[in-house]
């Protein structure tokens, strides 16, 4: 069961810093202060989330490190001496070795993109750490406790972008409708479970996505009916992350993230 | 094409919508697109029992936007538990010529404040 | 003429309650000129600070651990809240916020010459933190008593997030003064570019800074360029010792008769081809802040568009 919390708890954390890192790539560019100052709110919340989870998986690994060694081979990841902490999980992994779903690695695009990625995926993390608030493991209820707070203001905050943005000009209808649908298609992979998502759920460690879809699906409808919207009709779905398999930006991402732990390694910083 | 909001702030000033040129009414957008969001003040109850206090102002499309721009800008440290925003053009201001006659005939009124009357140092309670 | 005497008299009155240290606030009477010495100083203050989030966001995407990530975001996010502040107080002037930022962009308004400079290496958000940082703080600091109440106020709240900022920055450098030869050098290179920037950031000296006379007076200012610039050296030549680097600054010297550090000469000629536009990076810099504002355009327009539409319809709906 280690192995599965450790891989579990390591998806958790890459969705929240994935998503993190994207938005803080809006700070110093947002269309004004106000909504710059949000944006950069929100990833501060993700990354926050993600440092709590990564320093739970380094606990976990470090208790059990001879069964969890083999599950990370990037080089500079072997070559940690002694404990490992979060930002060895953060720098030092390679990019198959990141679970996020394909959803939060996707570009900015303009602020409707932004804001569409970000209500699709807050949707989803509301449920998830609903669920998760009486989860067996008390150190992801607690987390999950403490980040659902943040999560409701970021579905609050991104639900009405969409309701501004659909209902407002003609150019922002129109744009709204292309960031949905070319993100509709990382929708399916948050419902679609990996095996370790299954057996953390049958442990009563997580609540099973499948079961998390009904609620999700209620409010994307609502929110988009309040933005006169139309839920896609496109319906393949995408999906790779949580096993490892990516798209192309989240290289180009992790790259640049990872640059300078990678070129001075072992050094504080 | 640019309009600018020239009118004085807080309001006592006339109404913006001068400022707006004939619009097309709806679903067509404004003639003035790059004219900002309103202006807001901000009024923050730093805990409870305590009164809201003015803070200062920012610019949000509608009062809900207002309301969350000043939770993310007002109060990152923990500074609120309450907010009230209004649109700054509706505030009414005293005219600070008025002072006089507004708030010095309170100068001799002391006997609205408590240390005007004399009593017992003995006495407690009180 | 009698418009003459009664501004006159005025402005006699309004001196007055500058001298009693007495708070000018937005609707009181004011010499225009002080008005016009206010919404420039303010707004160019507010300039810098949105202007400065971009050399420490080139950063964020690269930060060294995921808190110093946190922090960094942290502090980029607080300088935007610091731009709000300052453009709130300029507003209660009567010039908007949108016409302060056209400003901006056309070049009319000029913002902190600093960051026209590039942030090359890690350890330059350390040294923007320590220097930077730590001459705004001595810049800002005396503004806390500042005549204009709004403006007062703005930076109380200012200088109080401020020190949070500078703190961050001199820790940065520490740790790096502390690690791997690599990271000395990187550390020691950028105190070396950052420093004379930063020494310059007080503006000319006071034999040639023509407004600091009537803003003393007015108390818009309460410390001259030189004064403050000083006290400043003095500072960082004892702080830099305990990172065990050292100034880019041959002359520098502690004078026991003064009681202050001699130090070298400031090239002139670098500081105001900077402020002229020929800093490495003034056009990246306003280039990048006119498409945050350009691209945000339709944003802000749909976000105006939507209230439009929901005010009508409760007024349709109260009708």
């Amino acid at each position: 069961m280690n192995r599965e919390l450790f891989l579990y708890t390591l998806h958790l954390a890459d969705n929240a810093l994935i998503l993190g890192h994207r938005n803080s790539e809006w700070t110093g560019h947002g269309p004004n202060l106000e909504q710059d100052i949000a944006i950069s709110n929100i990833a501060l919340d993700l990354i926050g989330q993600s440092r709590n989870l990564y320093q739970y998986a380094a606990l976990v690994f470090n208790k059990n490190n001879d069964a969890l060694s083999s599950i990370i081979n990037s080089p500079a990841f072997q070559k940690v001496p002694g404990e490992i902490d979060e930002d060895d999980l953060a720098y030092l992994r390679d990019v198959n070795e990141f679970r996020n779903c394909l959803l939060v690695e996707q570009l900015n695009g303009d602020w409707a993109r932004t804001v569409t990625r970000q209500f699709l995926f807050s949707a989803y993390q509301e449920q998830l750490y609903r669920g998760m608030q009486k989860s067996y493991d008390l150190q992801l209820a607690a987390i999950a406790e403490k980040s659902l707070k943040e999560v409701l203001y970021h579905v609050r905050w991104s639900g009405e972008w969409i309701i501004r943005l659909g209902d407002g000009t003609d150019e922002s209808r129109q744009r709204l409708i292309n960031a949905i649908e070319s993100l509709w298609a990382f929708t399916g992979e948050l419902f679609h479970p990996a095996d370790y998502e299954n057996e953390i759920a049958s442990a009563g460690i997580a609540p099973f996505v499948s079961e998390m879809k009904q609620a999700w699906m209620e409010k994307i409808s609502n929110t988009f009916k309040t933005a006169t919207l139309e839920l896609p009709s496109n319906t393949w779905m995408q999906q790779g992350g949580k096993n490892g398999v990516h798209t192309e930006h989240l290289g180009f991402l992790l790259a640049e993230m990872q640059y300078l732990q990678r070129a001075y390694p072992n050094s504080e910083w | 094409m640019k309009y600018y909001i020239k009118n004085q702030l807080y309001g006592d000033f006339g109404d913006r919508e001068g400022v707006k040129s004939s619009g097309t009414g709806m679903g067509g957008g404004f003639e003035d697109l790059t004219r900002d969001w309103p202006l807001w003040e901000v009024f923050i109850r730093s805990k409870q029992g305590l009164d809201h206090k003015h803070v200062g102002s920012l610019h949000a499309a509608d009062a809900q936007m207002a309301i969350e721009n000043a939770r993310d800008v007002y109060t990152r440290r923990q500074e609120g538990v309450s907010i009230w925003v209004v649109e700054s053009k509706y505030i009414h201001a005293s005219n600070p010529d008025d002072a006089e006659s507004l708030y010095d005939p309170a100068n001799d009124k002391v006997y609205r404040h408590p240390t005007f009357y004399d009593l017992p140092d003995e006495l407690k309670h009180m | 003429m009698e418009t003459t005497q009664m501004n006159q008299s005025q402005e006699q009155y309004f001196q007055g309650k500058i001298d009693e240290e007495i708070r000018i606030e937005p609707r009181d009477w004011m010499p225009e000129k002080y008005r016009q010495t206010l919404v420039r100083q303010i707004s160019q203050h507010a300039h810098s600070e949105i202007v400065g989030m971009l050399p420490e966001g080139n950063w964020i995407t690269r930060a060294p651990s995921l808190r110093r990530k946190a922090t960094l975001i942290a502090k980029v996010q607080d300088e935007a809240g610091h731009g709000l502040y300052l453009y709130s107080a300029a507003e209660t002037l009567g010039t908007s916020r949108a016409e302060m930022i056209d400003q901006l962009h056309s070049g009319k308004a000029k913002y902190s010459s600093i960051f026209n400079y590039p942030t090359l290496s890690w350890a330059d958000i350390g040294a923007i933190g320590w220097l930077v940082d730590g001459a705004a703080i001595m810049n800002q600091v005396p503004l806390t008593r500042t005549s204009y109440g709004p403006y007062a106020r703005a930076m109380v709240r200012v200088c109080k997030e401020e020190s949070f900022h500078q703190r961050q920055g001199f820790e940065i450098l520490l740790t790096l003064s502390r690690g791997t030869e690599a990271q000395r050098a990187m550390c020691q290179d950028a105190i070396n570019r950052w420093w004379w920037p930063s020494v310059m950031m007080f503006g000319p000296s006071d034999d040639a800074s023509p407004h600091t006379a009537q803003s003393m007076k007015w108390k818009i200012k309460r410390f001259t360029n030189d004064e403050l610039r000083q006290k400043f050296v003095d500072v960082c030549a004892e702080q830099v010792k305990m990172l065990g680097m050292s100034l880019p600054d041959d002359n520098l010297k502690w004078n026991e008769e003064k009681g202050h550090y001699d130090f070298g000469t400031i090239d002139w000629q670098e500081f105001w081809n900077v402020v002229s536009g020929n800093g490495p990076c003034n056009r990246e810099r306003l280039a990048a802040r006119i498409k945050a504002h350009e691209e945000g355009a339709w944003v802000r327009d749909a976000a105006m568009a939507y209230a439009e539409k929901q005010r009508m319809k409760t007024e349709r709906s109260v009708a």
